[in-house]
């Protein structure tokens, strides 16, 4: 006995030789993706009177670094549904042909495309959930606005594990630390959505953003906003925040290189 | 020995460009007992003669639910029936399972009308002896499709399969119209005086020899949907009743009129 302890237990190489090596694994466990590569931030939406409004910023980093600045992160799903994507871009481009590819074998029936915003969330929870049961999760947290069979707004989130829940007001990545307190405070849980109007649920998502811009330091402020009624889906892409005011960051003390 | 040389297999055309087993596929669903299937601008109702192999034994199932929002009727070969209908089955929960919703009718006809194709086309396979009404509801409405063992499919107002169907298919194109803005119930009575028009001079509808299925729109709208329903025994008593009574009234107009 030595105070060696990885020397415990094995073969001494005074007494047989040095070990062989060569018979243990070099490589670990099979692993596949681990963390995302090149991502996107936070993903806003909110149910109003008649609709639902729905807002992602067009940047997709890598890493820290603002890599690409016109990234359309909500999809447009056969006039039913806007899917918005946090997370992996590369991951939510997949997701987008798989999207692609049921709504073309839909459209073979005679009657069309009949799948709802609710049958896609479902659709969609299940695939995240198989990928993530497959330890190869598909590493996004999406929300998808439309409405369920009942002609009623819908919306609800998926994120990588499968997890699925549902609120009048929804926010991914950052948003949902930032952007939710907001529009828990504008549209509180007694508000009737009956009471929310398109407009005010524009604006609200337009304040969070820019609050977003503000503080998240992987966001952006060209953004992307989608308006589903039952007209159909209004898709807004490179949108600016406009009416910037920085004075409030002379205030903040405490973070990054100060004198004094 | 054989008929012809070219009815060994499914995958051989005759030089008249026929496949004779698919041929005689079909003429096991002619030997089947009578199905009849309608629908009008809210339900699909199929109604089935039910055969008993002999005096002591049960009777051939001849409707089966599929789903909440579907159901077939079957002519032909039961046990082939049997695995279509496990398959349709599979498909629907399938389509619960992963999008939430019932399946449409005219996918799952379509599935199963491709399952049927590829025996045709397959040596060493063969053609399902079954003809199927599928009757159901969906987003586009109440649907009745008529399948057959070459795989083809049609969606049908009102259609009947099987033994002696055709004064069943006479009585359905003579009261098209009747049918077509029929209520519920008196869709049933319709569907129920096209099987009486088949039966042989010495039979009658019974409790034990009916078999009725319904599914359609439920009243309130906004696409809620009355779950498929299957009268069997005591349950068929009332809707029998209703169609002597129906026919008894017709007969006292008959006597006004002349």
């Amino acid at each position: 006995m030595n105070h060696y302890p990885e020397i415990w237990g094995r073969p001494r190489d005074d007494i047989y030789g040095p070990y062989n090596s060569s018979y243990l694994q070099t490589t670990g466990p099979k692993t596949y993706t681990q963390s995302p590569a090149v991502t996107g931030t936070s993903v806003i939406a909110v149910k109003f009177n008649g609709g639902v409004a729905i807002v992602a910023d067009n940047l997709a980093s890598y890493g820290s670094l603002a890599r690409f600045t016109d990234v359309k992160r909500l999809r447009v799903f056969s006039d039913s549904a806007v899917i918005g994507f946090s997370g992996d871009v590369s991951d939510m481009q997949y997701i987008h042909r798989l999207l692609g590819s049921i709504d073309i074998r839909e459209n073979y029936s005679t009657h069309g495309n009949m799948l709802n915003a609710k049958n896609l969330h479902t659709y969609l929870s299940k695939v995240l959930y198989k990928r993530r049961s497959e330890f190869n999760p598909l590493w996004n947290h999406l929300l998808v606005a439309g409405f369920d069979e009942d002609k009623n707004p819908f919306l609800s989130s998926a994120d990588l594990l499968g997890t699925t829940y549902s609120a009048p007001h929804l926010a991914t990545g950052f948003g949902a630390h930032l952007a939710i307190p907001i529009l828990r405070r504008l549209f509180p849980e007694e508000k009737p959505l009956e009471e929310i109007t398109k407009e005010h649920a524009e604006a609200a998502l337009r304040e969070c953003l820019k609050v977003l811009w503000y503080r998240d330091a992987r966001s952006l402020d060209k953004y992307s906003m989608a308006v589903i009624t039952a007209e159909g889906i209004e898709l807004k892409e490179d949108q600016v925040i406009g009416a910037q005011s920085w004075a409030f960051a002379e205030s903040i003390k405490g973070y990054g290189a100060q004198i004094n | 020995m054989f008929r012809n040389n070219y009815d060994n297999d499914a995958v051989t055309f005759s030089p008249q460009g026929r496949i004779f087993q698919v041929e005689y596929a079909q003429e096991a669903v002619k030997q089947g007992s009578v199905v009849v299937g309608l629908v009008n601008k809210t339900h699909a109702v199929l109604v089935g003669l039910k055969r008993n192999a002999e005096e002591l034994s049960s009777y051939q199932k001849k409707i089966i639910e599929i789903d909440s929002h579907m159901g077939i009727a079957i002519a032909g070969l039961a046990s082939d029936a049997r695995v279509l209908s496990n398959y349709m089955k599979q498909q629907s929960l399938g389509s619960r399972m992963t999008y939430g919703r019932p399946i449409p009718v005219d996918r799952i006809v379509t599935q199963i009308a491709d399952r049927a194709q590829t025996n045709t086309q397959h040596y060493g396979k063969r053609p399902y002896g079954v003809g199927l009404l599928v009757a159901g509801v969906d987003e586009a409405g109440p649907h009745l499709f008529e399948f057959q063992p070459s795989g083809m499919i049609h969606e049908m107002l009102a259609c009947a399969i099987g033994a002696r169907s055709q004064m069943a298919r006479t009585y359905l194109e003579r009261n098209l119209e009747k049918i077509t803005n029929s209520t519920r119930d008196e869709l049933i009575s319709h569907g129920l005086r096209a099987l009486k028009e088949t039966l042989s001079q010495d039979k009658e509808l019974t409790v034990d020899n009916t078999s009725v299925g319904v599914v359609g729109l439920a009243d309130g709208g906004k696409g809620k949907i009355e779950s498929f329903k299957h009268y069997e025994g005591q349950d068929l008593v009332p809707l029998l009743e209703a169609v002597e009574s129906g026919e008894a009234k017709e007969e006292e107009t008959m006597e006004v009129d002349s």
